[in-house]
């Protein structure tokens, strides 16, 4: 049996489905493929952003860790979602805890080889910039909408 | 059309504010009803409501299930075991999932938000059993892939039957928007994990069912992803006097939602009228 790419495994990952194979080809070289056991971490809040992880399969929880009450569980992401968002822009630090739930395939970049990638060629910054925003807008919408008791008193259902 | 009485036989707090109750005729009663189609059922001195089935058994036995917002639903959430209620159905449109060809073309998402699950129930085992029978019969099958919201873990209702379906074989994505210290699941909004749910966009059918805001983004998400609209069937609910489509009193847009509905195909003035301001 063949095993899959890199590239493969990003061009059907809906932040990079789509992009041209040779850009797909350029990012690779950041990205290794990783397995994260139940309970591990994938970053730490206050830690340096030097990954991006994109989840392939399984759970992986977005905490905030609060003395005296412990870890509070604000998100999850699956299968297509991304985690790792601090990479973008300085100070290049992550906001929150990210834990595997459960054992988690991702492909990981190195973020600072992702940056450099993204600077040097502008089309293919462009273009992964207009992903990420595209995620991040989507992601900022549901936040809103979360805001919203929506399965709540004021709705019959 | 007067209402047929009926006898609580059981009933069962699925969540606080959320009871499913059982009940069976005293006489003759109500014809057989599709999945997704509701009940008009009367607290009697207080006024009737529209109620979908939440399953049926033998001998007549009618399941509902209800949340306390209202008198009506409030006497409903407070029966007790030899009661009498009205009854009068079934009415509206169902899922239509008694159709042969559903999850033979692909597969089968169901999202459902709060209580938006019970009008579900019957066509999720429905759809269960038929992919188990399928597979045994050796023959093609899609997936039946659920993703179910609840505000907080308790909100969650049908728990079993979350289990017996996931034993079932179906894909089983549950998510609530504030966790307690104890949930292991999925956290935030059912949009935000239709990509977690596992199924194939190509072919795929969608049943939506919960708030209208729930409904319009989880839609949109889904026809975004590439589900064809005409392929996603959403549920809608407008306050109803008559059932009968004679009255007028549940009308949105162009619909009778009582005779058109509940159950609808997201066409594009299904999807204008989910965000349409009340008059
Ligand atoms: C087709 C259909 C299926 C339904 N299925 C279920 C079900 O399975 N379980 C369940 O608990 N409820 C269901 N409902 C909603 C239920 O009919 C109402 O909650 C009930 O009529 C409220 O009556 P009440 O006397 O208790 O409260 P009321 O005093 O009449 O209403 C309490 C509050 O709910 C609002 N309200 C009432 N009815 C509706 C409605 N239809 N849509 C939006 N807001 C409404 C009122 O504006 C008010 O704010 C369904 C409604 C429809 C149209
Ligand atoms: S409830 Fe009377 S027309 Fe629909």
């Amino acid at each position: 049996m063949k095993a899959i790419s890199i590239g493969e495994l990003l061009s059907s990952h809906p932040l990079l489905s789509g992009l041209p194979a040779a850009d797909i080809e350029t990012v690779a070289g950041c990205a290794r493929n990783v397995i994260i056991k139940p309970g591990d971490m994938l970053l730490a809040e206050g830690q340096r952003a030097d990954s991006l992880y994109l989840v392939r399969y399984g759970i992986v929880s977005i905490e905030i860790h609060s003395p005296g009450v412990g870890s509070i569980v604000i998100d999850t992401v699956g299968p297509g979602g991304v985690v790792g968002w601090s990479w973008l822009f300085p100070p290049y630090r992550y906001h929150f805890d990210a834990r595997a739930v459960e054992v988690v395939r991702a492909v990981a970049f190195d973020a600072t080889c992702l940056r450099d990638k993204a600077e040097t060629d502008e089309q293919l910054g462009h273009l992964l910039y207009k992903r990420v925003a595209e995620v991040l807008l989507e992601r900022l919408q549901m936040t809103r909408v979360r805001l919203l008791d929506l399965y709540g008193s004021k709705s019959v259902r | 059309m007067a209402p047929l009485p009926y006898r609580v036989t059981e009933t069962q707090e699925e969540a606080p504010g959320v009871v499913t109750i059982s009940i069976s005729p005293l006489g003759t009663a109500i014809p057989a009803h599709r999945h997704g189609q509701f009940n008009m059922l009367t607290a009697f001195g207080l006024g009737e409501s529209a109620i979908s089935l939440s399953g049926s058994g033998p001998e007549g036995k009618l399941v509902h299930t209800v949340r306390d917002v209202g008198p009506v639903t409030s006497a409903l959430c407070g029966a007790r075991p030899g009661d009498v209620v009205g009854v009068r159905g079934p009415f509206g449109t169902g899922w239509g999932v008694e159709d042969g060809s559903f999850l033979e073309e692909g597969d089968v998402v169901v999202v459902a938000g709060g209580i938006g699950l019970a009008p579900l129930r019957g066509a999720i085992s429905a759809l269960v059993a038929r992919r188990s029978a399928a597979l045994e019969a050796r023959t093609r099958s899609g997936n039946v892939c659920l993703v179910i919201g609840a505000r907080e873990p308790q909100q969650l209702i049908f728990g079993d039957d979350l289990a017996r379906w996931a034993a079932g074989g179906a894909r089983v994505t549950v998510t609530v928007d504030i966790p307690d210290a104890r949930w292991r699941g999925g956290v935030g909004l059912v949009t935000s994990h239709l990509g977690a749910a596992g199924f194939e966009v190509e072919g795929a059918t969608a049943l939506i069912c919960g708030p209208e805001i729930m409904m319009r983004f989880t839609a949109r998400g889904l026809v975004d992803a590439g589900v064809a609209p005409e392929r996603i069937r959403v549920a809608l609910e407008r306050n109803m006097q008559c059932g009968l489509a004679w009255c007028g009193h549940c009308q949105l847009g162009p619909l009778l939602v009582c005779r058109d509905g509940p159950v609808v195909p997201y066409t594009d003035v299904v999807a204008d009228l989910l965000v349409q301001r009340e008059r």
